[in-house]
């Protein structure tokens, strides 16, 4: 079992470089699908709407 | 005015007798003390640094007791300026942001914002007492032993709850960025505050421990741990106040708020792997250098990339330098980020590190971060902060505020070219050898050489602790003296008001 497993360890340590490198791809091209780009521009404004309207103050 | 929390749209089903409306109240008054604490403990800890600096210039200020000397003094200078003058101001400012950008009360309310107060307080005090007393593990930002690393563990867990509690009852559907940043700095924090602190008292009574990782893998170990203290508590949670307090501060939203999501992407993957350029040229295996420096140089990215978001979203609108001098203090801050973001992946790189390493340079670089990037960017926030918290209309002295910045700045520029010099200097000295193959200089004449540049860090780091106490002044004249905005009438539960009318 542990021969096996140490076999595959440069394997696996490989894979886990591609792994991340396609999870931070897929991050990247998530977040600059052009579609997305007005609902992160209203994320953006948050702290500017934060404070109380006022007439509550 | 904003001690009200978010209370639109929240009214219960009718029933007829009367609508509940609920109106939260946002946890302020352990966000207020956080904020004292975070002066307080900034005057104590640069106020150290100037001790111990004078004592490298001076020997003689060492006083030749055991607890005034160097080696004591200065973890109780390190500790005070990271975690408990930047401690306290994260606390401040993700407790105060958390809760605005949820628009949701803080979790555990009042009593959990005061026990995180004093339970990170006594953080601070048992460790200071520690390192003056000499109780030490002797590892570098992790100097407390067992007994305060088991309290702040319990400490640092009640604030994740906290934080991670008040993000999952917010009524604002986007978690938003400066949290992002928060919670990264807070999780990552207790992971290598446990991992780094494995280690076995000698009895449950006597206060010296003992490390489980020893030789190589402990040194890789405390600087796995080391440099993420720098990455995520000196970094990334002061990033997530750049992200809230520079859009408040120039009254527009961050430039790119997707350029903001792959710079925490980009960095959260990158940072942990930088460690290793702490232990160059040791027994570290080769690969292990190799990697830190390869990650160090690829950070550079992702700093620059917000270093711009940060200094971008003055875009149409750097008129307010000239005329709001606390938002001076954050933009130039955003500029210590870029330039000590720099020079951390040139320092990385191998062949530079062969001349930096165990130099006065490091020690420069560090300030140029701590003092420009930290410093300034919480000197930004609580300028904006203290009017708000106290309900003042605006901050006592504008003027002040421009003299702090001025002067701090100065004492930056003196102490930080000092150190270069200093260090490349040092690193030479030390290298240089005559025709026969013998070292040109004896270490003690690598000392001597240094005096000259000891005696402008002190006045450096003077100068920056006046910067200090006059913004104690203005604050404190703020507070004291400010003139108060209008009284905020208490929203009341639509249920007392209906009782009345009936």
């Amino acid at each position: 079992m542990i021969e096996t497993l140490s076999s595959l360890h440069s394997t696996f340590a490989t894979l886990w470089v591609v792994w991340f490198f396609v999870l931070f791809t897929g991050i990247i091209l998530y977040v600059m699908a052009p579609w997305r780009k007005r609902g992160y521009e209203r994320a953006g404004d948050i702290p500017l709407r934060d404070e109380l309207p006022p007439s509550r103050r | 005015m904003s001690a009200t929390g978010y209370a639109e749209g929240l009214a219960a089903p009718a029933t007829g007798a009367h609508s509940a409306v609920r109106v939260d109240a946002y946890v302020e008054a352990p966000i207020r003390a956080f904020a004292i604490a975070t002066v307080f403990w900034g005057v104590v800890g640069f106020l150290v640094g100037v001790v111990i600096a004078s004592q490298l210039a001076w020997p003689l200020l060492n006083l030749d007791l055991e607890w005034t000397t160097f080696g004591r003094l200065r973890p109780v200078h390190t500790s005070a300026v990271i975690f408990a003058f930047g401690g306290n101001a994260l606390l401040c400012t993700s407790l105060y942001v958390v809760q605005r950008t949820c628009r949701a009360r803080l979790f555990g309310g009042d009593a959990m914002g005061w026990f995180l107060f004093w339970g990170y307080q006594f953080v601070i005090v048992a460790a200071a007492l520690g390192y003056v007393l000499g109780v030490t593990q002797g590892k570098e930002y992790a100097e407390p032993e067992w007994y305060v690393d088991l309290w702040l563990t319990v400490v640092w867990v009640h604030y994740l709850v906290a934080f991670g509690g008040t993000i999952i009852r917010r009524e604002e559907p986007h978690i938003y960025v400066a949290n992002w940043f928060y919670l990264a700095f807070i999780i990552t924090v207790a992971m290598l505050h446990i991992g780094n602190n494995l280690a076995l008292p000698i009895t449950m009574g006597h206060s010296k421990s003992y490390g489980l990782a020893s030789g190589v893998q402990d040194a890789m170990i405390q600087w796995w741990y080391g440099h993420n203290a720098v990455g995520f508590f000196l970094t990334a949670g002061f990033l997530g106040m750049m992200y809230y307090f520079i859009p408040k501060q120039a009254e527009r939203p961050v430039y790119s708020y997707r350029l903001s999501i792959v710079h925490f992407w980009s960095l959260i993957f990158l940072y942990i792997w930088a460690g290793p350029h702490h232990l160059h040229y040791t027994a570290l295996p080769d690969w292990a250098q190799t990697l830190g420096m390869v990650f160090s140089i690829m950070l550079w990215m992702p700093s620059w990339g917000g270093m711009i978001n940060g200094v971008m979203t003055l875009s149409g609108a750097w008129d307010k330098l000239r005329t709001n001098p606390a938002l001076r203090f954050s933009v130039t801050a955003v500029g210590f980020y870029g330039m000590s973001t720099f020079e951390g992946p040139v320092m990385s790189i191998k062949a530079v590190n062969a001349l930096s390493h165990y130099t006065d340079w490091t020690i420069g670089h560090v300030h140029s971060g701590a003092m420009g990037w930290v410093g300034f960017v919480t000197f930004g926030a609580l300028y904006w902060l203290f009017p708000r918290l106290w309900n003042k209309q605006r901050i006592y002295s504008e003027k002040l505020i421009s003299w702090h910045f001025w002067i701090a700045t100065l004492g930056i520029v003196l102490y930080i070219t000092a150190m270069w010099v200093s260090g490349i200097l040092q690193g030479l000295m030390w290298r240089a050898y005559d025709e026969n193959g013998f070292l040109q200089y004896s270490f003690i004449e690598t000392v001597a050489a240094m005096h000259p540049y000891y005696v402008i860090r002190v006045m450096g780091g003077l100068l920056y602790l006046t910067g200090a106490l006059i913004m104690v002044y203005n604050l404190w004249m703020t507070v004291t003296r400010g003139e108060s905005e209008e009284a905020v009438a208490a929203p009341a539960p639509a249920s007392a008001v209906s009782a009345a009318a009936a």
